[in-house]
């Protein structure tokens, strides 16, 4: 097989050297009845030529090339190049996690650089190196807020993303911690008086997400107001990570998980991903996940390490923080290198643009339905309401190639004939007028 | 220095580089976007308070410095491209180069998870194709691809666990792991609500039989084993261990990083184990990026699959696969959308190339080169447990250390040889311990190169144990001080510390 680098001459003369007959023997340990005596049921092996056909013939199967009105947590955005050509060097992609530091410089940089970044867009004192991705890294957060209050319970808003939601019970289901849910205004903002009412003095953190999931931009400094009154934490969820472009970001929570998926990194069917957890200083030590940091040789000369590692599995192990390992480092090499290539004034352009599309988008759709959640500021999602069932229109615009908006019914049945269009710098106005013109029909 | 045994590496000039924002000027730019074809916007007026203000220290640099940056930097890593990482447990084998290139096809890349299953076939074949493969390579009867990585799974493993559990009528309160497992294993019992009770192994580094029946009872939800364990032993007695569980109304849950050794071979679902996950970035080639992105598929027998996270695939009559949702028993979904599909794609294709040959002879190399190895320098290091090894051995410091020499130290002065060291230290079960794993990917020659390094460093031990104790000496900072870094934690850069890096 073509990834081994032995002979049989090889294989022999190991063999002998071990003292062995044969490989079987090696194998000895494994008692008899154990041993599979057959084939395993896999395809037979393949030519190079044949695996890139096989997946080829998928991808076609799997239409792409399609006009695409779909945000819900995973965003279509320009990747540049330059992305992959610097992820793809082995150097990066074939590296093992940055235990070593002395060899692994590389890779340790690129993650301070990405800590950094993360706090100069979400206004945090300290990010981690990454999370699996926005779910899960929104159920940590909740979890190290408990930690950090000692309070058992949180409340959290029902325009967060409804599988974030789903992610968050699971994490929570086993540690006693009552979730409790906070429902939304007519202008999609979460009920500030409902949640004013559910947060107590054992609510260890109020959740919401912004912009929201239905692309409304939460008020973040009111709900901190709310939060901090009683004691509790906020948490800022943040789904699409350009919003930070030209969004305030949320400096007035505790706690800001962040999916980094528009930074770059590919749609990919849903994965991989990157979370990554943003908070104070003060609350370090609770924080989940790696941590780099940056440390002097006896030479005095600076280089990076992983730190703070009594708060991690390998150490602490039934006491850690959480049981993460393996992170997504290489999705948020991908990140650094996006928000690098952008930067300051590129991100706020590229925000800015998004915000016109999805502006042009919405003023047309509300021609030709109703469009929900007025009354406060939105950036590049929005919720069109229409007398047709958004699933009959999406297979009408299914035939000219569109995916249209998200059906909110699965999720929000209160919503009616609801769905989440989202607009970015890759929907072309033509596409956009067509897309409104099937809605039409 | 003695340099003249070192034949893997050379010292070499090497590009420094500081950090991006010590590049970045006001005006510099990266990147240039098309014209807008819509009306702009004033966003200052569009979103009111909640427009930023400015994006402060983000960089501005030009394309050509972003290249030169990662790059440069790029070159201060080891990498299983440039050589061997013996690092036991870790697996890490060759990361094909055909596995990246389907994973960036654009139906596959460029497909977001929310589109319609219609024109979703290609991508959900190829994850219920991977399923299959997954299913008979362990031997289970249902599977998930959903987690993100090993810990992940064993979490996922764990709530199938205390769901069945509970739906038996009792969850039970304690889970037993053994004192040689991987620390994620107690971290993620407590997560689901466990106390977690530690199994002693015996003096042949296997689980103790008698220790097991003792502290088996009707508090016990299961028992967490690694197989092989992380001293590359085969638990022979397996089949006891389960029968002694399954008794007592308990599980065998297994942790699959080891799988390396026994793909092709032997199945864990033959053995007795219940529910089990799988590393994709450790048996199953997808690399490890400097850290991830993994994926750890979760497989169990057939009693276990309705507590599956949702949503499950299935085969509809008209032959189309889809996602079902209606899982009324499920454990909930442990990530949103479906898993790190990218890591399925390239899962599969390694598969693929191998078939069910290449697969098994990949377990036979991966053995066949840990027990070289071990042979190789059994008479140099100590070797604390005797029984045979499978795909990775474990040595100690314990004649090196008469000398002052540890783990730690063998392990930097080996970066001097060109290698990656070894784990370190683990299992906690061997007082400094050298845990190796080879993997299938080395060449007779790659393998020499490590043993006459480790023999080198053996009597450099002997005739000049300072030089190990000061390593590394060829790298471009040498050993740093991890103390004073988390004692006083710098996380981030900041625009005070713009003075240079003293190189």
């Amino acid at each position: 097989m073509r990834y081994l680098p032995k002979s049989p001459a090889d294989r022999e003369q190991m063999l002998r050297e071990i003292g062995c007959k044969s490989i079987d023997d090696l194998f000895a340990p494994i008692p008899a009845e154990y041993r599979l005596k057959r084939d395993l049921k896999v395809p037979r092996q393949m030519a190079e030529s044949e695996v890139v056909d096989y997946f080829r013939e998928r991808a076609e199967a799997n239409a792409a090339g399609y006009a695409v009105f779909l945000g819900a947590g995973a965003y279509h955005h320009y990747r540049p190049v330059v992305i992959d050509a610097l992820i793809s060097r082995g150097e990066f992609f074939t590296a093992y996690t940055p235990y070593q530091a002395e060899i692994a410089q590389g890779t340790l940089q690129a993650i301070f650089e990405f800590q950094t970044m993360i706090c100069e867009l979400t206004g945090m004192e300290v990010a981690n190196a990454s999370m699996y991705d926005g779910s899960t890294g929104a159920a940590e957060a909740l979890l190290m807020a408990c930690r950090v209050t000692g309070r058992k319970s949180a409340v959290v808003a029902k325009s967060a993303h409804p599988e974030y939601r789903e992610v968050i019970r699971t994490y929570t289901q086993h540690q006693g911690l009552p979730i409790a849910e906070c429902g939304f205004l007519e202008n999609g903002r979460v009920d500030a008086g409902e949640l004013e009412k559910k947060i107590s003095d054992e609510t260890a953190c109020v959740l919401i997400q912004s912009p929201n999931f239905f692309g409304t931009i939460e008020d973040v400094a009111g709900v901190a107001e709310l939060a901090h009154k009683k004691g509790a934490l906020l948490v800022v969820s943040i789904a699409e990570a350009l919003s930070l472009g030209i969004v305030k970001p949320p400096a007035e929570a505790d706690i800001v998980s962040m999916e980094a998926q528009s930074f770059g990194v590919p749609l990919g069917f849903g994965g991989p991903y990157a979370g990554v957890l943003a908070t104070k200083e003060k609350f370090v030590r609770q924080m989940p996940g790696r941590l780099v940091g940056e440390a002097r040789d006896k030479d005095g000369r600076r280089g990076f390490v992983l730190t703070l590692s009594t708060r991690e599995q390998h150490i602490r192990r039934e006491k850690a923080t959480s049981n993460i390992c393996t992170n997504q480092a290489l999705i948020a090499t991908m990140a650094t290198i996006y928000m690098t290539i952008y930067g300051r004034e590129g991100l706020k352009e590229l925000a800015a643009q998004n915000l016109a599309k999805a502006a042009y988008a919405a003023g047309e759709f509300a021609k030709k339905g109703k469009l929900l959640f007025q009354g406060a500021p939105r950036f590049n999602e929005f919720v069109v309401q229409t007398k047709e069932d958004p699933h009959n229109i999406n297979s009408r615009l299914l035939e000219k190639r569109i995916v249209g908006g998200f059906p909110l019914s699965k999720f929000y049945p209160e919503l009616g004939n609801a769905a989440l269009w989202c607009c970015t710098e890759l929907n072309p106005k033509e596409q956009i007028d067509e897309a409104v013109k099937a809605v039409g029909q | 220095m003695s340099n003249k045994d070192i034949k893997k590496a050379t010292r070499h000039v090497n590009q420094n580089e500081g950090l991006i924002f010590e590049r970045s000027s006001p005006g510099k730019k990266g990147y240039r976007l098309p014209p807008l074809d819509v009306p702009e916007v004033d966003y200052r007026k569009a979103l009111g308070g909640a427009a930023r203000q400015d994006l402060g220290n983000m960089p501005e640099v030009s394309e050509m410095e972003i290249i030169r940056h990662f790059t440069r930097i790029s070159t201060w890593n080891y990498a299983i491209d440039l050589g061997m990482y013996p690092l036991g447990s870790c697996t890490m084998k060759y990361n094909a180069r055909v596995n990246e290139v389907v994973a960036r096809l654009n139906g596959l890349a460029e497909v977001h998870p929310y589109q319609p299953e219609k024109i979703s076939q290609g991508a959900l074949r190829i994850m219920k194709a991977l399923a299959d493969c997954l299913l008979d390579i362990t031997g289970m009867e249902a599977i998930t691809l959903q987690p993100a990585a090993g810990a992940h799974g064993e979490m996922t493993g764990i709530l199938l666990l205390h769901a069945y559990l509970r739906a038996q009528g009792n969850p039970r309160k304690k889970i037993l792991i053994p004192d040689s497992a991987h620390g994620t294993n107690p971290a993620t019992a407590a997560i689901c609500g466990y106390a977690v009770e530690n199994l002693k192994s015996n003096s042949h580094g296997m689980v103790d039989i008698s220790a097991l029946a003792a502290q088996m009872n009707d508090d016990v939800a299961g028992l967490m084993l690694t197989n092989p364990n992380t001293l590359g032993i085969f638990e022979q007695e397996i089949a006891k261990i389960a029968e002694i569980l399954h008794q007592k109304g308990g599980l065998l849950y297994m942790d699959g990083a080891n799988m390396n050794a026994l793909v092709g071979k032997t199945r864990p679902g033959d053995f007795g184990v219940d529910v089990m996950h799988l590393n994709l970035h450790k048996t199953f080639s997808t690399p490890h990026g400097g850290g991830g992105p993994g994926s750890g598929p979760v497989a169990c027998k057939k009693a276990l699959e309705p507590f599956l996270p949702k949503p499950v695939i299935v085969e509809k009559p008209d032959g189309m696969l889809g996602f079902d949702y209606n899982r009324p028993q499920s454990v909930g979904r442990v990530r949103m959308f479906y898993g790190n599909f990218g890591m399925h794609v390239r899962a599969l294709a390694y598969i693929m190339a191998n078939g069910y040959d290449g697969l098994r002879q990949t377990t036979e190399d991966a053995v066949l080169n840990a027990n070289y190895i071990r042979k190789k320098l059994e008479q140099d290091y100590e070797l604390p447990y005797k029984s045979a090894s499978m795909h990775e051995v474990v040595f100690s410091d314990r004649i090196q250390a008469q000398k002052g020499v540890k783990t730690g130290d063998i392990a930097k002065r080996l970066i001097d040889y060109g290698f990656h060291p070894y784990t370190v230290s683990f299992p906690l079960v061997v007082p400094g311990a050298l845990m190796i794993e080879p993997t299938e990917s080395e060449s007779v020659e790659e393998l020499d190169l490590f043993v006459d390094a480790m023999k080198a460093i053996a009597r450099e031990a002997e005739e000049d144990p300072d030089l190990i104790r000061s390593a590394p000496h060829s790298t471009r900072v040498s050993r740093l001080d991890e103390t004073a870094a988390a004692r006083k934690p710098v996380l981030r850069w900041r625009p005070a510390q713009a003075k240079s890096a003293n190189e």
